[in-house]
């Protein structure tokens, strides 16, 4: 019993030490976005947080006022916009056709399957930056450069692998039986699809959902380059609006970064339950 | 099929495209020269380039350090949360905390701490006596240990979450019944948890080589592959020679190499989870 205590407390030690690890860069951040431009240049530190305020998110989203370091407002509210309609369409569209995807693979046997589901998988190791120079090329000729459905339209296919190998992998824990069972009193294969392996695998999806999200909320290097004014460029992207050649606005980059990250980590704990049991259930598969 | 067509329209086109470019000494200031061929000069001259062969190695080894060093911080964090009975869940929901950082949001708050002005780092240094602040992004060998601890923080997650859930569905039976065998954990861990894991970190391992140029976003914004070229991994390097420089034709080529490097990296990982996956359902 005595061991057993010991071996309790250095699990749960080792574990505080993990969080401690794992959460303070990311607070610090948040912290910093409340804090006043004068504590954050302070040198001897100012550990202790004081005087936190809003001054930043102000000067953010209605212009600069006193206490902001003067400069422009940065037009994050445009950003935001872009940012949601962008990631939630190609999420979306990403889950619908990655769903089929994912059960056609899971279910159904065709030739050279293996190969088509590698070839579709290699797409996505191309590296951002990589792809990024010929639709460059592309999108200025055809004039999708800075618009919505461009940068839409690059994110579907970026996520389409991700989702289809996410399902595929749900669709296969799911015994083929349980349909079989089905069509055998009466279902079609739809039926037994929507009533039957949908359903089950609503977690899997839901996850691939999560994941198709993030990526597109947090893209970076194919907007950057496809992203040229207000029209479409992203949060991420806006993130870099704050550095200055050799002066950078701390304060202000974290609330923008605190913005960011509010979204994300809402639409994670929302279907954080899904999540979950969709990790868990392959466990009790019979 | 509808995927089929979505990404040959935006990936497989660019990507003969981008072939096409890497055989033109194409710039994005002269139109024309999108039309001229002259066959493999960008990549004879890449193969005389000291500056792209110095980030290509360091490239790799970035590589290779990172993912090991996640595997065996992810593995280990897995291993700790499954002993864990109470508050298991928000421990897991806690661990999913990095990877809602975009690799840019990750790259600026690691600038910022490891900033040798105001930097949580030095700061924290100074208390202890440090009085000396520490350059964290401008010497060579500290700039990649940052840049690496960067990575590292953003990525182990992905890796404790995936061998988490693999721990989870591991049956109990084989266990226990090894136990009253009286087989000590360490056995048990090698000869039944251990290979059981195996296709969960392939799969891990495959996902995490997906988005290996991630990084880009991240040493793009800690350091911009500088000061003087000391970070610069193969994708900086590319972005700065298509955009800055507009040599488009030679940044195609470059990316051309990249996309082999990942494509490697993806390929080895997958036949090892087939691998993994045959060998678990032979047993």
């Amino acid at each position: 019993m005595n061991k057993k205590q010991i071996n309790n407390i250095l699990i749960w030690f080792s574990a505080i030490i993990l969080i401690i690890l794992i959460m303070t860069p990311g607070l610090w951040v948040v912290l910093t976005a409340f804090r006043p431009q004068v504590d954050v240049m302070a040198k001897p530190a100012v550990w202790i947080p004081r005087n936190l305020n809003l001054i930043q998110f102000e000067t953010m989203l209605f212009g600069g006022s006193e206490g902001s370091m003067g400069r422009s407002p940065i037009p994050v509210l445009s950003y935001l916009r872009n940012s949601l309609i962008i990631s939630f369409t190609s999420t979306f569209i990403a889950v619908l056709v990655g769903t089929i995807g994912g059960y056609g693979f899971a279910r159904h046997n065709f030739k050279h399957k293996n190969k088509y589901f590698l070839l579709i998988m290699l797409t996505r190791t191309i590296p951002g930056i990589s792809l990024s120079l010929p639709i460059f090329i592309i999108f200025s000729k055809i004039g999708l450069i800075d618009t919505h459905i461009g940068i839409i339209l690059v994110f579907v296919a970026l996520n389409i692998p991700f989702t289809i190998w996410l399902t595929d992998g749900f669709f296969r824990q799911i015994p083929r039986a349980m349909s079989e069972v089905a069509m055998t009193d009466g279902c079609t294969k739809l039926q037994a699809f929507w009533h039957i392996e949908l359903p089950l695998s609503r977690s899997g999806i839901a996850s691939a959902g999560i994941f198709a999200f993030l990526i597109s909320w947090n893209e970076y290097a194919l907007v950057s380059n496809l992203a040229r004014s207000t029209d479409s460029k992203t949060l991420t992207v806006g993130l870099m609006d704050f550095t200055a050649q050799f002066t950078i606005n701390w304060p202000g980059m974290c609330a923008l970064a605190v913005f960011i990250i509010i979204p994300a980590l809402i639409l994670t704990f929302m279907v954080q339950k899904h999540l979950v049991t969709g990790l868990t259930f392959g466990g009790v598969k019979g | 099929m509808p995927t089929l067509i979505i990404l040959t329209c935006v990936v497989l086109l660019p990507l003969l495209l981008s072939l096409w470019t890497s055989f033109t000494p194409f710039k994005l200031t002269k139109p024309d020269t999108l039309y001229r061929f002259v066959g493999f000069r960008n990549y004879e001259r890449l193969i005389g380039d000291l500056d792209f062969w110095i980030a290509f190695g360091r490239t790799v080894l970035f590589l290779a350090i990172a993912l090991n060093l996640e595997l065996v911080f992810g593995l280990g964090i897995a291993l700790l949360i499954n002993k864990i009975t109470y508050g298991q869940r928000t421990l897991r929901t806690l661990m999913m905390f990095p990877m809602m950082f975009s690799p840019i949001l990750v790259g600026f708050q690691w600038k910022y701490i490891f900033n040798d002005n105001i930097g949580l780092m030095n700061n924290f240094l100074r208390e202890f006596g440090v009085i000396q602040p520490i350059p964290w992004l401008v010497d060579g060998i500290l700039a990649n240990v940052s840049i690496m601890a960067a990575e590292i923080w953003s990525s182990t997650s992905v890796f404790a979450i995936l061998l988490l859930a693999g721990l989870l569905g591991i049956p109990k039976d084989p266990i226990e019944a090894a136990k009253v065998d009286g087989c000590n954990s360490w056995q048990v861990f090698k000869n039944i948890t251990l290979p059981f894991l195996m296709p969960f970190v392939f799969i891990a391992m495959t996902i995490r080589s997906l988005d290996v140029a991630r990084a880009y976003d991240i040493v793009q914004m800690m350091t911009g592959g500088g000061p003087a070229k000391r970070t610069e991994l193969l994708w900086t390097l590319i972005s700065r020679t298509g955009y800055v420089d507009a040599k488009m034709g030679m940044a195609n080529a470059m990316s051309y190499i990249s996309i082999f490097l990942s494509i490697a990296f993806t390929f080895f990982f997958f036949y090892k989870l087939v691998e993994a996956r045959q060998r678990l359902s032979y047993e």
